[in-house]
């Protein structure tokens, strides 16, 4: 165990390194916004996960968050001439507040109810976004973008660099969580709110706790937004399609864990990429089947087909996640 | 602004609040009766709604298209339940978050499935109600919204006297609270949930039909009446067909009123923040058990 | 990128070839000039963009059965951007970084083109509109050239004002849709207003999600406007045109219509049929023998066929002959400077008057038309479930501007909903 710890924090250590060096040695640009996408999607899918697979609590405003994310950014910018750094903590914040919120709300309610909340939480807040003439209203509003910082050649490259961090950041909470006792009273609430209350799991606490990260997360992988697409509306901001690709790339990655929403997230993004050319409307079919499919087949996601095939090669190796696997047989 | 208007507006409100119920009656079965996280079900509105448009190229009206395809809905509805329940319920312990994303996806395959068949133009369907109004005076009502008052209070009539007077509807009320109880007296709760999801999706039939006679439809509706429809069984309190009537409407006025006084832009943050406030004061919704 | 890798590898081994055998028409004929564009193919604004695709798809087909251009073939590349700003800017950097296209046409629509706006500028490239509306404004790039007849606002809806003056408008109604075109037309169609010295009765803004519009229209008819203006989608303007037979308008209205998306399209036509009566709205080409332009009606001819085949608009008047004019845009450039160079062909085209199968074209500083020609036409005699009629004369008559008129508006509405 000791030895995958070493290379989760070499790889860690590795990636935003890699991400600052990368765009400064040429490479072709098409690249960085294909990677810049593909992260973000990493860290709403593992965003999603702290909730949705640990907890059991499905959230179908990911977009709500994440639109969310990019108008504080834009008001902080707008108002405040508010660096980069800045627009993602403020973007964090509120993101954490409306996680709360929506907590709070559905507090003591099953877990559809939650989901109920967050469309319904989504569709308040794009109202109001559509109404703010201050943020464009609903005409949008074209991002005039400073300078460059940190001497990149183009946005594209820095938040190329910015979402490496966040992705780290986003990956070390999931791993954290799902290690520590934090995670383990997560599952106890998804599995039987009521008899981990009984025992002692301080369950109001913990389900908080896991919906503020999670907002904070995505609303953090929104903030970037406005400055990637120079163009910011709420239409596209608020688009229901960030929370079916959240879901989808954490049931076909795996909710177990916390490599499974990361892998679901690079599969499905790239190939979406690599789709844009030939037909997305397949594309989103064959999303629609995979989820379908991996719900039913393999319920544990390609985690668990990982696992499966690990048992299989190596019969000797210890599973340490066996008490996890365990509870699904 | 004149008291007339502002009354007009609530009578106005009414009837689009009627087709709000007539549209989320097979949910108020589907999730408030039977605990089944559906998803899918805009999505199968919008499925029956193309289902009456091409039943209405050849000439058949929309209100009897959607009689006609009450029963493959009603298969489609027992099928997708059995099915669910083999992968999911029957396994146990977390179906709630795959339970949900088993329906997300469908709700994803029936969309792009109808946007490739059907392509993306708008799809709207003819009849002598459509179009002409009903003159009162002053007033005037459009006869589509006449029908689809008619259509929801008719379903919530038959289904409340089904619920209360049948033996199976009796069982299927029961299935929700008790299934043990349900056994000692004979019936087999899967079966039961099984014919009651098969209702519930024919409910939902008629309500497609509704939706395309009330306004035209284009694949991707599902999306607008995900959120509505499940407000509508919230606010309700789960399992009550005349609650669901009730919320409905109450949706309905609510939107047209804030539409009259503060402008229509506001009217879904007023409908969905009510949903909230409910959420967060009354979570057995309004008129609930 | 496997694709890439492959083909560059191909390449290279034909240049071997090629060196080899001396063969240099087969290194041409593998190099040919690539136009890269994207468009919604999928999502609610994909009615459009394919029409525009098929379009763009036929220029392609018609120069290269003339020898190509500069004697070399063209290559279409386009690529679906859902009509989303997520999606354009990487799929602009997709076209330039690595599939290194030559020429570019702008995203299709206003909103995904003016999220590649700040890039053009960054990387000076030639960029020539598709449908897209005061996409410059912010960005001030002197290599932007529309290809929809219209600058400012102003050009939009104007004329619909100028038909109101006609007709000795006082009190005028307002009601939008709240989505991107439908505000900044609604924005513009209110300093006009007040220019005109109408006064507003009546103001609406109507989320996309809005299922009936009986209320609405009972209020317009209480405010008793002589003239309302309304800025609607394509769904929502089928059901606000149902709402008023339905709800009625009141015999003071003059002028119903302006700014209504949808009431172009096909399927939305035929949805309405005799309703559409009366209602004077934007277009951009109605088949009037005032716009008969060189070229146009043979265009759409063979527009049409291919249509029906792959499930698109088949009349196609309001996108299609401009796409096609997008190319020829480029095409003329390119013929007379010679050169793919993006400084090159802007300074053509700022200098040069342009022909195309939508007229001929110059343009202002800020790349849109120096003379916009929206224009505006009244329904006229429309009966129901036709669907060939909309291609006849007199159906859609041009009211506005002059230049283009083949008719006399009729007003009021109920005037000109009985013919």
């Amino acid at each position: 165990m000791r030895n995958n710890s070493t290379s989760f924090w070499a790889f860690a250590l590795a990636l935003p390194i890699l991400g600052f060096v990368l765009p400064k040695v040429g490479l072709n640009e098409y690249y960085f916004y294909v990677a810049y996408v593909v992260l973000q999607y990493v860290v709403l899918a593992t965003a999603w996960n702290i909730l949705g697979g640990y907890a059991g609590y499905v959230n179908f405003g990911t977009g709500a968050f994440f639109g969310l994310g990019a108008y504080t950014a834009l008001v902080a910018m707008k108002a405040f001439g508010a660096p980069l750094f800045v627009q993602i903590a403020a973007a964090a914040i509120v993101g954490a507040l409306l996680g709360i919120g929506a907590g709070l709300l559905t507090l003591r309610l099953k877990g559809i109810f939650f989901s109920i909340a967050t469309i319904a939480a989504a569709i308040v807040i794009e109202t109001f976004i559509l109404n703010w003439r201050f943020v464009g209203g609903a005409s949008g509003m074209q991002v005039i973008r400073p300078e460059v910082p940190l001497g990149f050649e183009t946005y594209t490259r820095l938040l190329f660099f910015v979402m490496t961090i966040l992705t780290v950041l986003a990956i070390i909470v999931a791993r954290y969580i799902e290690k520590s006792w934090v995670g383990r009273g997560l599952h106890a609430l998804r599995d039987a709110e009521s008899a981990a209350e009984c025992s002692g799991v301080p369950t109001l606490r913990l389900k908080l706790l896991a919906c503020a990260i999670s907002g904070a997360l995505m609303a953090a992988a929104g903030a970037p937004f406005p400055l990637y697409t120079s163009f910011i509306e709420p239409h596209s901001t608020f688009s229901l399609n960030y929370s079916v690709m959240a879901l989808s790339m954490a049931v076909v990655g795996g909710m177990s864990r916390w490599w499974g929403p990361v892998l679901g997230a690079i599969l499905i993004a790239s190939t979406q990429q690599l789709a844009a050319s030939a037909s997305p409307e397949l594309h989103l079919l064959v999303v629609g089947l995979l989820m379908v499919l991996f719900v039913i087949v393999a319920p544990d996601g390609l985690v668990g087909l990982v696992q499966w095939a690990r048992k299989m090669v190596g019969p000797g190796r210890k599973e340490v996640e066996l008490a996890r696997g365990s509870e699904r047989a | 602004m004149s008291i007339d208007l502002l009354l007009e507006g609530l009578i106005f409100g009414v009837f689009v609040g009627c087709f709000y119920a007539a549209v989320s009656i097979g949910l108020s079965i589907a999730f408030g009766l039977l605990d089944v996280p559906h998803i899918a079900h805009a999505s199968f509105l919008v499925l029956a709604a193309y289902m009456t448009f091409l039943l209405g190229s050849y000439g058949i009206d929309p209100l009897l298209a959607g009689l006609i395809i009450l029963i493959p809905f009603f298969a489609l509805g027992a099928v997708v339940y059995r099915f669910y329940y083999e992968a999911f319920e029957k396994r146990g312990t977390d179906a709630g978050v795959r339970g949900i994303a088993f329906f997300f996806g469908i709700a994803f395959i029936v969309q792009v499935i109808l946007s490739l068949v059907f392509g993306l133009d708008q799809r709207s369907v003819a009849a002598s109600y459509i179009g002409s109004s009903l003159g009162l005076g002053e007033m005037r009502i459009p006869w589509r919204l006449i029908v689809a008052l008619l259509v929801a209070v008719g379903l919530v009539l038959a289904l409340n006297l089904y619920l209360s007077r049948t033996f199976q509807g009796r069982a299927m009320r029961a299935v929700a609270q008790d299934p043990w109880a349900l056994k000692a007296i004979g019936a087999n709760p899967v079966m039961t949930k099984q014919w009651a999801f098969g209702l519930a999706t024919a409910a939902t039939a008629i309500g497609g039909a509704l939706l395309i006679i009330v306004s035209p439809v284009e694949p991707s509706l599902d999306r607008v009446y995900i959120g509505r429809t499940f407000c509508v069984v919230v606010l309700a309190g789960l399992g009550s067909m005349s609650g669901t009537l009730i919320a409905g409407i109450m949706l309905g006025v609510i939107e047209s009123l804030v539409l009259t006084a503060f402008g229509a832009s506001w009217a879904p943050a007023v409908a969905f923040g009510l949903l909230l406030l409910v959420l967060g004061l009354r979570p057995q919704g309004l008129f609930g058990r | 990128m496997s694709n890439f890798t492959k083909r560059s590898v191909l390449r290279t081994m034909l240049l071997g070839l090629g060196l080899a055998t001396i063969a240099q028409p087969i290194w041409a004929q593998d190099n040919p000039i690539k136009v890269g564009t994207s468009m919604a193919l999928s999502g609610p604004l994909a009615g459009g963009g394919r029409q525009s695709r098929l379009a763009l798809q036929m220029w392609v087909e018609d120069i290269n059965s003339r020898g190509g251009l500069l004697g070399r073939k063209i290559e279409l590349i386009t690529y679906d951007d859902q009509g989303s700003p997520a999606q354009s800017p990487g799929i602009f950097s997709k076209l330039i970084d690595l599939d290194q296209v030559d020429l570019l046409i702008a995203p299709y629509g206003t909103v995904p083109a003016a999220a590649v706006m700040p890039m053009m500028k960054e990387r000076q490239r030639l960029l020539i509109g598709q449908i897209g509306f005061q996409i410059n404004s912010k960005t001030h790039h002197d290599m932007w050239f529309n290809n929809s007849p219209w600058s400012d606002a102003d050009s939009w809806v104007g004329g619909y004002f100028k038909l109101g003056q006609k007709v000795g408008v006082k009190k005028v109604a307002f009601l939008a849709a709240d989505q991107e075109f439908s505000q900044n037309i609604l924005a513009g169609a209110k300093t006009l207003a007040t220019k005109s010295g109408f006064e507003s009765v009546y103001e609406q803004t109507y989320p996309p999600t809005t299922v009936d519009f009986s209320a609405m229209i009972r209020a317009i008819r209480a405010a008793a406007p002589d003239m309302v203006f309304v800025a609607s989608y394509p769904a929502d303007s089928t059901a606000i045109i149902r709402a008023v037979g339905e709800i009625g308008i009141g015999s003071s209205v003059k002028l119903f219509g302006g700014g209504m998306v949808g009431l172009q399209y096909e399927a939305v036509m035929n949805t309405l049929g005799s309703q559409l009566n009366g209602i004077v709205n934007y277009h951009t080409y109605v088949p009037e023998k005032t716009m008969a332009f060189p070229g146009v009606r043979e265009f759409l001819d063979r527009y049409t066929e291919r249509a029906k085949a792959e499930n698109v608009d088949t009349l196609g008047f309001y996108v299609a002959p401009f796409s096609y004019a997008a190319g020829q845009i480029l095409e003329q450039a390119v013929k007379a400077t010679g050169s793919l160079d993006s400084v090159e062909l802007a300074k053509y085209l700022r200098s040069n008057e342009v022909q195309t199968i939508v007229g001929p074209i110059r343009w202002s500083a800020d790349g849109e038309w120096a003379e916009p020609r929206v224009v505006m036409i009244q329904f006229r005699t429309i009966k129901d479930g036709d669907a060939e009629q909309f291609r006849q004369e007199g159906k859609q008559v041009v009211v506005d501007p002059d230049r283009f008129r083949t008719g006399d508006l009729i007003s009021p509405l109920s005037e000109a909903q009985r013919n």
